[in-house]
C-alpha cells in the first residue's frame, strides 16, 4: 500500500513537471505581448526594451523556464504583470472561495444525485424512473452558463429569493454551488442508479431478504453502502471538471475565486497568473485522482493494486 | 456429459441495430431533435426571409430595446435589432459543424493513441499512456481557453482547440479494449500465420472496435457541442458576427434581465442538441456493448 502510495506520488510529481512544461511552452508561443500590455501604447521603444529585460522575457525559452522551476521549486510562483503582487498572495487569497463553491457543488450534486439514483433504481422501469432518467439526461446536457444565467433570471430576478451575483453571505452562495453541481447530479444519478440495480441482484441482498429483514435495514445496512463505493472514486475525479467550471460560474455569478482570476488573467495576458492557476488546478486534479483510488482502495479490499 | 452436449442458453436473436433503436423511444426523440437541427441549419435560408447579420430598423422599439417574442419577428430580436429565429438556425450551422470536425479530429487522435499504445504496448505504449495521463491532469476547460485565446480564434481553430482537450476519453477507452483484444487467441493465431501489424490491425483489431467508436463519437459530439457553446460565451469561441448559440448568449447577456427570451432559446438550443446526442450515444451503448446489456 505505502509502495503504491509512493509510486503514485512520483507518477504525480512529474506529470505536474509535464503540465508545467507544457504551459509554460503555449503561454511563450502567445502572439500577444505582455510586456506591450504593461507598457502600454504610447512607450517608446527604449522603456519596452528596458520592461522585456527586466522581466527576463528576452533571454530564451529554455532559460526562462528553467528559472521559472526553479523559482517553483521554492514555492514561488512569480509575480503578476499587471498587480505587481506576488501569484501565490493573489492564488491564496482566491483559493477559499473557490473551495466553499466547489464543496457546496459537491453537496449539491451528492444529495440530488444519489437520491435521484436511487428512487430510480428502487422504481425501476417505472414512469418515476424515466422521468428521473430524463432530468439527468437534461441536467449532463446543459452547459453552465445557461444554467447559471436561467437560474439567475428565476430566482433571483423574478422571483428575488437570492441576490443577482456577489460574495459573503449563505444567500450568495446557493445558486453558483447548484450551477457548478447540477451537471455532475446528472452522472451521479445515472451511475447511482445501475450501481444500485447491480448490487440489488447479487446473493447477499437474496439472502439478506430470505433471513427476513425488513426493507428499510435491507436497503441501508446492505445495498446502500455497496452500491455508494464506486460513486466516491468519482469525487476525486470531479475536481478535474470543476475547475474547468469555476471560470465559468465564477465569471457568471462575480464570484471572487481563482476561477475568476484565470479568466481576467487570460484576458490581459497575465502570463505568471495562468501559470500559476493552471498548476495549481494540475494539483488538485491529481491528489483528487489519488485520492479517489485510495479511498476506493480502503473502502473495497477486494480491488487489488495492479 | 461433453462440453458439446450442453444446450446453448437461450439462443441470441441478433437484430439489427437500427431494429432496437428504433424501439427506444428516448433514442427516436434524440434522432429526431438532431435530424431537425439538420435540416433547419441546411434550409436555414428557406426557413427565414431575414438574413442572420442584418441589422434591422423596425427590430428595434423606440426606445432602442430588442423585440419581444411574437409576431413579425418569432423569437424576437437581439440587441442589434436581428432576427433572433434567423440568427439561431444560422448558429446551428456552427454547431453542427464544429461538432462533426471537432468530434471527428478528436476521435482520431484519440483511436490512434488508444490502438497504437494498446497494440504495441512496451515503451511506446507507456509514453503515449503517460502523455494522456498528463492530458487528464489538465483542466480542460481552462487549456481550451487559453488556446483559444493564443491563436486568433475562427471556426476551424475552435475546431481543432476542442479536438486537443477532447480526445482523451476516447484514447483511454480504446487503449483498454485494444490491449484486452490483443491477449486474444485469434490475434495469437493470426500473427502466427504470418499477419504483419497492418494486417492484424486493419482486419482484426479496428473491427471489434467500430462499436466502442460509434458510441464514444455520438457522445463526444455532444460534449463538443457544450465546450464550443462555453468558449463562444466566453468569447474565446466562434467570433461575431458569426452567429453561435454560445456567442448569441455572450452578445446579449447585458441585457438578459430586460430581455430573458435572447439567452433562453439559444440555450434551449444547445441543451437539446446536447440531449440528442447523448440520448442516441447512450441507446447505442445499451445496444452495441453487451457488457451493459441488461442494466436498464
Amino acid at each position: 500500500m505505502l509502495a503504491y502510495i509512493a509510486r503514485r506520488l512520483i507518477m504525480s510529481a512529474l506529470i505536474l513537471l509535464g503540465v508545467s512544461f507544457i504551459t509554460f511552452a503555449l503561454l511563450y508561443l502567445l502572439p500577444a505581448d505582455p510586456v506591450r500590455q504593461i507598457a502600454g501604447r504610447s512607450a517608446t521603444p527604449e522603456t519596452v526594451a528596458n520592461i522585456r529585460a527586466q522581466l527576463g522575457l528576452d533571454q530564451s525559452f529554455i532559460v526562462q523556464y528553467a528559472r521559472y522551476l526553479g523559482n517553483l521549486l521554492q514555492g514561488d510562483l512569480g509575480r503578476s504583470y499587471l498587480q505587481k503582487t506576488e501569484v501565490e498572495t493573489l492564488i491564496a487569497s482566491r483559493l477559499p472561495a473557490s473551495l466553499l463553491l466547489m464543496a457546496g457543488a459537491i453537496v449539491c450534486e451528492l444529495v440530488l444525485g444519489l437520491t435521484m439514483g436511487v428512487v430510480a433504481a428502487l422504481r425501476r422501469g417505472t414512469g418515476t424512473d424515466n422521468t428521473l432518467m430524463v432530468v439527468s439526461f437534461v441536467g449532463v446536457s446543459a452547459p453552465q452558463f445557461v444554467v447559471g444565467l436561467l437560474m439567475l433570471y428565476v430566482f433571483a430576478v423574478q422571483l428575488r429569493w437570492f441576490p443577482i451575483g456577489g460574495y459573503g453571505t449563505f444567500a450568495h452562495f446557493v445558486l453558483p454551488a447548484m450551477t457548478l453541481g447540477i451537471m455532475g447530479s446528472g452522472w451521479y444519478s445515472r451511475m447511482m442508479r445501475s450501481s444500485m440495480i447491480d448490487v440489488l441482484r447479487q446473493d447477499f441482498i437474496r439472502t439478506a431478504r430470505a433471513k427476513g429483514l425488513g426493507r428499510a435495514r435491507i436497503m441501508f445496512r446492505h445495498a446502500l453502502p455497496n452500491a455508494i463505493l464506486p460513486i466516491i472514486a468519482m469525487i476525486g475525479i470531479d475536481v478535474g471538471i470543476f475547475m474547468g467550471g469555476i471560470v465559468v460560474v465564477e465569471s457568471v455569478f462575480g464570484w471572487p475565486g481563482i476561477g475568476q482570476l484565470a479568466w481576467q488573467a487570460i484576458q490581459r495576458v497575465d502570463i505568471p497568473i495562468i501559470m500559476g492557476v493552471t498548476l495549481v488546478s494540475a494539483c488538485a486534479i491529481v491528489i483528487g485522482n489519488l485520492v479517489a483510488d485510495i479511498a476506493s482502495l480502503l473502502a473495497d479490499p477486494r480491488i487489488k493494486i495492479r | 456429459m461433453t462440453v458439446a452436449d450442453v444446450p446453448p442458453l437461450a439462443a441470441p436473436v441478433e437484430e439489427g441495430v437500427w431494429v432496437r433503436l428504433r424501439r427506444r423511444k428516448l433514442a427516436m426523440f434524440g434522432l429526431i431533435l438532431i435530424a431537425a437541427t439538420l435540416l433547419g441549419a441546411i434550409f436555414a435560408p428557406y426557413l427565414t426571409q431575414f438574413n442572420p447579420d442584418e441589422q434591422m430598423f423596425d427590430g428595434l422599439s423606440i426606445t432602442g430595446a430588442p423585440m419581444e417574442p411574437g409576431g413579425e419577428f418569432i423569437l424576437g430580436t437581439d440587441l442589434l435589432g436581428r432576427d433572433l429565429l434567423t440568427r439561431i438556425l444560422y448558429g446551428a450551422r456552427t454547431s453542427l459543424i464544429i461538432g462533426l470536425v471537432a468530434n471527428g479530429v478528436a476521435l482520431l487522435i484519440g483511436t490512434f493513441v488508444g490502438v497504437t499504445a494498446g497494440y504495441f504496448g512496451g515503451i511506446l505504449g507507456g509514453v503515449l499512456m503517460r502523455l494522456t495521463d498528463l492530458m487528464m491532469a489538465f483542466p480542460a476547460l481552462l487549456l481550451a481557453i487559453c488556446l483559444a485565446a493564443i491563436f486568433q480564434p475562427s471556426l476551424w481553430i475552435v475546431a481543432m482547440v476542442i479536438a486537443t482537450v477532447n480526445w482523451v476519453q476516447t484514447a483511454r477507452v480504446l487503449y483498454a479494449e485494444t490491449a484486452s483484444l490483443s491477449q486474444r487467441e485469434f490475434i495469437a493465431a493470426e500473427r502466427t500465420l504470418g499477419a504483419g501489424h497492418t494486417r492484424i490491425l486493419f482486419r482484426h483489431i479496428l473491427p471489434h472496435l467500430v462499436p466502442t467508436i460509434i458510441v464514444w463519437g455520438t457522445l463526444g459530439i455532444s460534449t463538443t457541442v457544450l465546450l464550443e457553446a462555453t468558449l463562444s460565451y466566453l468569447g474565446v469561441g466562434v467570433q461575431p458576427p458569426t452567429p453561435s448559440w454560445g456567442n448569441i448568449i455572450f452578445e446579449n447577456q447585458t441585457y438578459f434581465q430586460a430581455a430573458p427570451w435572447l439567452v433562453f432559446f439559444p440555450g434551449l438550443a444547445i441543451v437539446a442538441l446536447a440531449l440528442a446526442f447523448n440520448l442516441v450515444g447512450d441507446a447505442l451503448r445499451d445496444i452495441l456493448d453487451p457488457t451493459q446489456r441488461g442494466r436498464t
